[in-house]
C-alpha cells in the first residue's frame, strides 16, 4: 500500500505545532497502525530527521497507552479496538491519513502525538480504590457477590483508561472513564463502604481538571475500544444523587 | 463538601437540566390540551381555558415556577455549553466521524431557536394580558386570545414559521426525553428501550398536535 500521512508535529508543550506530510510506500496491509508508524520513524531516522513521538506499550490492546486520533476517530476507523490493534487493511491504497493527538484541555500535548494523561491518574487517586486491612487472605467466598453484579463490575473494570472517550466527546467529557471506575466498585459489596465519598471526590476532581460536561451524545460509548456501556454514566449519576441526598 | 459538590458539580447541573426539562415536557402537554380547544368552532372552549389558566391561583403560582424553570433551563444550557467549548481549546483538524445520534449534537442550537420563538409567542399573547401590546379584547376588557390566535394563524407566513418551529422543538425533544432519564441515573436494562421509544413517540405526537392547528386554519377553515 502507498500512503500519504499528515501527522501533527509539535516540538514540545509550549511550541506551536503543525501538520507535516509524509509519503510511505509498500506498506503491508497486514501490519498494524503502530508498525506502520515504526516504519515511518525508521525512514525518518535514516534521513537524520526527528522521529514522530507517539505513546505505545503493550501493543495488545490492554495497556491503554496508544492515543491517536486517526481520520476523525479515536483509534481510527475500526470499532472496539485500540490503535495498536488497528490494521492497515482498514485503509485503501493511496489513502491520505491524518493523525492528531487527543485534544482536550486536561490532556496537553507533550510532543507530537503524545499527550499528558496524568489527569486520569489524579481522578483515580481520589477514589479509584478500596481500603482493606492487610494481613492473611480472606476466605474467597466470605462475601457473596451476585453473578449479574460481578459481571457488570467486570465489564466496567475492562476500561483501560486510554482517553478515547474524552477524545471522541464533542465536550471533552471524561464521564465514561470516571463512571466505569466508580461503577466497578459501586457494584460490589467491597466497594460500598466508600461509595459515597468515592463518587463525590472523583466527580469533584474531574470537574476541577477541566473536563467538559456530558450532554449524552454517547460518542464515548461508540468509540470506546473496550465497549464500556453508557449505563455506567447513569449509574454514576444515580450514585452521585444518592451520595448527596443521604445522611 | 456535600453541599458545595451538590451545588456546583457538572452532574448537579445536568440533574437540574433534566428535572426542569421533564417539568417543561409536562407543561407542554397541558399547553397542547388547551391549544387543541382552538379546533372547536365554539370559541368559548379556548377562551374559558385561557381565562382559567390566567386567573386560577394554583395555575398562577405555577406560572412563576414555569418562568423560573424556563430561565434556569436556558441559563444552565448556556453555562454547560460554554464550559464544554472551553474544555477543548484546540479543535481537531478533521471533523469527528463518530456515529452518534445526529440531533444530540445540536441541542444548544435547537434550544436557541425555541427561545426565539418563545419570545415571539410571549409578545403575541402574554404581553396582551400584561397590557404591553394592543390586541383583541372582550367588552369586559379581558383579552380575546381565541381571536388573537385566529388572526395569527390566518397569516400563512406566521403559520409556516409556527410549523417549522415545532419541527425544531420535535428535534430538541427527540434527544431531550431519554437524555433526561440518563442524567437522572435512570438507565436500566428493563426500562431504557421503553423510555427511548416513548421519548421518540412524544417528540413526534406532541409537536404534531401543535402543528395540526395552523394546518386546520390554513386549509380547512
Amino acid at each position: 500500500m502507498n500512503l500519504t500521512l499528515k501527522i501533527w508535529r509539535q516540538k514540545d508543550a509550549k511550541s506551536k505545532g503543525k501538520f507535516v506530510t509524509y509519503t510511505l510506500n509498500e506498506i503491508s496491509p497486514n501490519c498494524s497502525f503502530l508498525e506502520m508508524l515504526d516504519i515511518l520513524n525508521e525512514n525518518l531516522i535514516g534521513k537524520n530527521e526527528e522521529p514522530v513521538v507517539f505513546d505505545h506499550d503493550c501493543r495488545e490492546g490492554i495497556c491503554g497507552m496508544c492515543s491517536l486520533y486517526i481520520n476523525g476517530r479515536p483509534h481510527g476507523p475500526d470499532d472496539a479496538v485500540t490503535a495498536c490493534q488497528l490494521h492497515m487493511r482498514k485503509f485503501k491504497d493511496g489513502d491520505t491519513i491524518t493523525v492528531e493527538p487527543w485534544r482536550a484541555k486536561p490532556f496537553p500535548v507533550i510532543k507530537d502525538l503524545m499527550v499528558d494523561r496524568t489527569a486520569f491518574d489524579r481522578i483515580i487517586q481520589e477514589g479509584g480504590y478500596i481500603s482493606v486491612n492487610t494481613g492473611g487472605a480472606m476466605e474467597a467466598n466470605h462475601i457473596l457477590v451476585p453473578k449479574p453484579a460481578a459481571e457488570l463490575s467486570m465489564d466496567a473494570a475492562a476500561c483501560i483508561g486510554c482517553g478515547a472517550c474524552v477524545a471522541a466527546c464533542k465536550n471533552a467529557s471524561a464521564m465514561l472513564f470516571v463512571s466505569a471506575k466508580v461503577s466497578q466498585f459501586a457494584l460490589l459489596p467491597q466497594g460500598r463502604p466508600e461509595a459515597k465519598e468515592r463518587v463525590m471526590k472523583m466527580v469533584k476532581t474531574m470537574d476541577e481538571l477541566g473536563f467538559g460536561n456530558c450532554t449524552n451524545t454517547y460518542a464515548c460509548e461508540a468509540e470506546c475500544p473496550k465497549s464500556i456501556s453508557r449505563s455506567n454514566i447513569a449509574r454514576m449519576n444515580l450514585e452521585f444523587i444518592c451520595a448527596n441526598t443521604s445522611w | 463538601m456535600s453541599a458545595s459538590s451538590l451545588r456546583f458539580s457538572s452532574i448537579t447541573k445536568k440533574i437540574w437540566m433534566a428535572l426542569l426539562g421533564i417539568f417543561l415536557l409536562i407543561f407542554l402537554v397541558v399547553h397542547l390540551s388547551i391549544n387543541l380547544c382552538l379546533l372547536r368552532s365554539d370559541p368559548r372552549w379556548f377562551n374559558d381555558a385561557a381565562y382559567f389558566m390566567g386567573t386560577n391561583y394554583v395555575v398562577k403560582t405555577f406560572e412563576v415556577v414555569l418562568f423560573a424553570g424556563f430561565i434556569l433551563h436556558m441559563a444552565l444550557g448556556i453555562i454547560l455549553q460554554v464550559q464544554n467549548w472551553m474544555s477543548r481549546p484546540v479543535r481537531y483538524a478533521v471533523n469527528n466521524k463518530t456515529t452518534t445520534p445526529f440531533l444530540s449534537k445540536y441541542m444548544i442550537w435547537t434550544g436557541g431557536i425555541i427561545f426565539i420563538f418563545l419570545v415571539i409567542h410571549l409578545m403575541n399573547f402574554y404581553a396582551i394580558k400584561l397590557g404591553w401590546v394592543e390586541g383583541p379584547r372582550f367588552e369586559s376588557g379581558e383579552p380575546n386570545f381565541y381571536q388573537r390566535a385566529i388572526d395569527l394563524f390566518s397569516q400563512p407566513a406566521y403559520s409556516l414559521l409556527y410549523i417549522l418551529l415545532f419541527i425544531v422543538l420535535g428535534f430538541h425533544l427527540n434527544h431531550a426525553f431519554q437524555a433526561a432519564f440518563q442524567s437522572l441515573g435512570l438507565n436500566f436494562t428493563k426500562y431504557t428501550k421503553c423510555i427511548e421509544r416513548f421519548g421518540v413517540a412524544y417528540s413526534i405526537v406532541v409537536p404534531l398536535g401543535f402543528i395540526i392547528i395552523p394546518i386546520y386554519f390554513l386549509l380547512i377553515r
